[in-house]
C-alpha cells in the first residue's frame, strides 16, 4: 500500500528488496536472503561488532548513536538473560519509513535482530510495533512463522547449536513508548512511564537483563551490512555518518514520498530536485530536518549535508528523517502550535518540568495565535521553554522545548504580528488549498 | 439471547480465547501479554468493558486496578463503545499543512458528530488523531485499521460512503 519514491540520486540499500515480494521467505532467499546471517554466524560476538563499527551506522530512531558502539556496551557475562528489542513504534510526526520496511522486507528485521542477538548472545528478540500498524504486525508475524519453518529460528538456528526466539508486540497508542526505557515497560505489560538512567538498556534492561534496543530502520540494515561488508556500507555516506538511510519527504512539497539518500545528502538538492520543490511556485519558509522534535531550519539555512554532524551543526538534528517543507503561507505560530499541542497530549505526566511546561507553552500559543497575546507571553514561551531544556525526566521535554526555542528565535516577527488582538495574520491571505491528487 | 446465571456467555470467540492461551505462555513475564490482549479482546467486543478487564486481568494475574491504569495510558484503548468504522483524522503537522484540518471538519460536518462523537446509528465514530506514520502521503485517516492518504474531501467522501454500504453486513 506505501510504497517507496525514487530519483537518480537514490541508493538502495534499506529498500533494496522492496517492490520485490520479499515479504515471501523463498523470494527473499533468492534476493540473497539470510546470507547474512549465515555470515554472522562464522563471524561470532567480536566479529559481528568489529563488522558494524567499521560500517558507522548511526541509529536511525532519532539520536545517531553508533550502533556498533551501542551493541558493544552489552557485558559479555551475565546472570539475567539478555534481549534485543526492536523499536517499531514510529510515532515521530513527518516520519512514515519503518512502516515501509515492515511492509516490503520485514525479513530485514528478523535478519537484523538475529544477527543483533548472535553479537551479544542473546537468546530472544522482541519486534514492538505501534497499535496503529495492524496491517505491518500481521506481515511480520507471518514473516517470523515462514523463519521458525525453515529452521532459521526457533532451537539450533541454521544448524548451528544456537538457539533464538522472536516475538512480535503490538503497542496500542502512546509516542512516549517510543522513548526506549517507556518501551520496556510497555512491553512488560505497564504503562510507558521511562526509567531512570543509568543504569543503561544496555546493562540493565528489558526483565532487567542486558538489551540492544534499536530502531527498526537501523536493525532492517544490518544484514545488508554484513551482505556488503561493513567498509563498503560506510563509504556511501560521509565520515562517521555511514550509508544511506530513508528520508521522509512532507508537507509544501512537488513530490513527498520516502526516498532512500546517502548520509549527507544536501538538504536544498533533497528538495529542490528530488521532491521537485515548492508546489504552486511559492517560496521556501522554512524546514523541519528531522521530525517535529527537531529545531526548524530557515530557507537561508539548507546548504547542509543530511548527516548527524552536519545538521548538528547548524542548531538541529538529522532525528528520525522526517524533514517537513513549509512554504511562505505557512504560519509558524499555527505550527508552533500544532506542534505543541502534540507534546502536551503525549506527555506522559510523570515529571513537572514536561507536564505542566508543554500544557503552560500549548496555552500560550494558542493566546497569541488568537490574537489574545501580548508581547509579554513571546518572552515567557521562550523562559518556559528554555527552562524545561535538560530539566525532564526523558528527552520528550527537549523535545517539546528545542523546536519552540527556534520557533521563537527565528521567526519573532511573525509572533509580533499576531499581537494586540491582530490574530493570525496568514488566516486571511491564505489561498484554499490546492487539490491534492 | 439469554444465558443460565451458572453458565455465563463466553466474552470472547473460542479463537481469541485460545490465542490469549498462547499469549501468556510467549514472555518471560505473564503481564507481557496485557497490551496486546486489552486490544485484541476490544477489537473483538468493541471496548473495554467490566467484564472484559476481569477475564483480561484474571487471565494476566495482576489487579483490575492495574488494568485500568494501563488502559487509561494508551490512547487506542477504550472503556465505551466507538462507532462500528472509527473514522481517524490526523491532523498533526504533515497533514495540517496539506488539509489535514479541512478533512476533519469536513468529516465533522458530514457524520454529524464532534470530535470524539458517535453518529445516533452506531456507524460512525470520529476521532482527531496524532501522526499515524502516513506523513509522506498527507493528508491521512484511518479507518478501524484501514490507511486512506492524499485525501480530499471528496475521496473521504467516496470511502466514508463505501464503509456505509458495508455498514448492514
Ligand atoms: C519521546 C521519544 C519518542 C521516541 N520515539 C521513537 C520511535 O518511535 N521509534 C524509535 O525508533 N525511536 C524512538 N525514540 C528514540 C529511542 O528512545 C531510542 O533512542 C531508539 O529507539 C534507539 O535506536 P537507534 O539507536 O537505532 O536509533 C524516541 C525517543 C523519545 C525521547
Ligand atoms: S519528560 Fe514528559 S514524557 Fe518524559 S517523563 Fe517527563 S512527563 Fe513523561
Ligand atoms: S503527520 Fe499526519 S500522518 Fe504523520
Amino acid at each position: 500500500m506505501a510504497t517507496l519514491s525514487t530519483h537518480p540520486d537514490c541508493v538502495p540499500v534499506v529498500s533494496y528488496r522492496f517492490g520485490k515480494g520479499a515479504t515471501s521467505i523463498d523470494r527473499y532467499l533468492e534476493l540473497e536472503g539470510y546470507e547474512a546471517t549465515r555470515k554472522a554466524l562464522t563471524l561470532g560476538p567480536d566479529g559481528i561488532i568489529n563488522e558494524m563499527k567499521a560500517s558507522n551506522l548511526r541509529g536511525r530512531g532519532g539520536a545517531g548513536f553508533p550502533t556498533g558502539l551501542k551493541w558493544s556496551f552489552v557485558p559479555k557475562q551475565s546472570a539475567k538473560p539478555k534481549y534485543v528489542l526492536v523499536n517499531g513504534d514510529e510515532s515521530e510526526p513527518g516520519t512514515c519509513k519503518d512502516r515501509l520496511i515492515f511492509e516490503h522486507d520485514p525479513h530485514s528485521v528478523i535478519e537484523g535482530t538475529i544477527i543483533a542477538g548472535l553479537s551479544v548472545q542473546a537468546k530472544m528478540g522482541f519486534i514492538y510495533l505501534r497499535g496503529e500498524y495492524r496491517y505491518l504486525l500481521e506481515i511480520t508475524e507471518k514473516a517470523v512463522a515462514q523463519a521458525y519453518a525453515k529452521g532459521f529460528l526457533g532451537k539450533n538456528i541454521f544448524g548451528s547449536g544456537i538457539d533464538f526466539d522472536i516475538v512480535t508486540q503490538t503497542g496500542a497508542g502512546a509516542y512516549e513508548v517510543g522513548e526506549e526505557s517507556a518501551l520496556m515497560e510497555s512491553l512488560e505489560g505497564k504503562r510507558g512511564i521511562p526509567r531512570i538512567r543509568p543504569p543503561f538498556p544496555a546493562v540493565v534492561g528489558l526483565y532487567g537483563g542486558p538489551t540492544i534496543i534499536n530502531n527498526a530502520e537501523t536493525i532492517a540494515t544490518v544484514p545488508h551490512i554484513f551482505r556488503m561488508g561493513g567498509a563498503e556500507y560506510a563509504k556511501l555516506g560521509t565520515e562517521r555518518n555511514g550509508g544511506t538511510r530513508l528520508f521522509c519527504l512532507s508537507g509544501h512539497i512537488e513530490r513527498p514520498g520516502v526516498y532512500e539518500l546517502p548520509m549527507g545528502y544536501n538538504l536544498r538538492k533533497m528538495i529542490y530536485e528530488v521532491g521537485g520543490g515548492i508546489p504552486n511556485g511559492k517560496k521556501l519558509k522554512a524546514v523541519v530536518p528531522g521530525g517535529a522534535s527537531t529545531p526548524a531550519l530557515t530557507a537561508d539555512e539548507i546548504d547542509i549535508g543530511m548527516d548527524f554532524d552536519q545538521v548538528g551543526k547548524a542548531g538541529s538534528m538529522l532525528g528520525s528523517g522526517g524533514v517537513v517543507v513549509l512554504d511562505e503561507t505557512t504560519c509558524m505560530v499555527e505550527f508552533a502550535l500544532r506542534t505543541m499541542k502534540f507534546y502536551a497530549h503525549e506527555s506522559c505526566g510523570w515529571c513537572i518540568p514536561c507536564r505542566e511546561g508543554t500544557d503552560w507553552l500549548k496555552k500560550s500559543l494558542t493566546r497569541i495565535h488568537e490574537g489574545g497575546g501580548v508581547d509579554k507571553d513571546i518572552v515567557n514561551i521562550r523562559y518556559l521553554a528554555e527552562n524545561m531544556l535538560g530539566r525532564t525526566f526523558c528527552p520528550l521535554g527537549d523535545a517539546a522545548a528545542m523546536p519552540t526555542i527556534a520557533f521563537v528565535q527565528k521567526f519573532r516577527k511573525e509572533f509580533e504580528d499576531h499581537l494586540e488582538g491582530r490574530g493570525c495574520p496568514y488566516r486571511r491571505v491564505r489561498e484554499p488549498e490546492p487539490a491534492l491528487v | 439471547m439469554s444465558t443460565q446465571p451458572s453458565q455465563p456467555a463466553a466474552l470472547f470467540s473460542p479463537a481469541l480465547a485460545a490465542r490469549f492461551d498462547q499469549f501468556v505462555t510467549l514472555y518471560p513475564v505473564k503481564r507481557s501479554a496485557l497490551v496486546p490482549m486489552l486490544l485484541y479482546a476490544q477489537d473483538e467486543t468493541g471496548y473495554l468493558s467490566d467484564a472484559v478487564i476481569a477475564e483480561v486481568a484474571e487471565r494476566v494475574g495482576v489487579s483490575e486496578l492495574e488494568v485500568r491504569n494501563v488502559i487509561s495510558y494508551y490512547s487506542l484503548l477504550r472503556t465505551r463503545p466507538a462507532g462500528k468504522f472509527h473514522v481517524q483524522v490526523c491532523t498533526n503537522i504533515s497533514c495540517m499543512l496539506r488539509g489535514g484540518n479541512e478533512i476533519l471538519e469536513h468529516c465533522k460536518k458530514k457524520l454529524g458528530v464532534p470530535n470524539k462523537g458517535v453518529t445516533s446509528d452506531g456507524v460512525f465514530s470520529l476521532e482527531e488523531v496524532e501522526c499515524i506514520g502516513a506523513c509522506s502521503w498527507a493528508p491521512a485517516a484511518q479507518v478501524n485499521y484501514d490507511f486512506h492518504e492524499n485525501l480530499t474531501p471528496e475521496s473521504i467522501d467516496r470511502v466514508l460512503a463505501d464503509y456505509r454500504g458495508r455498514a448492514g453486513k
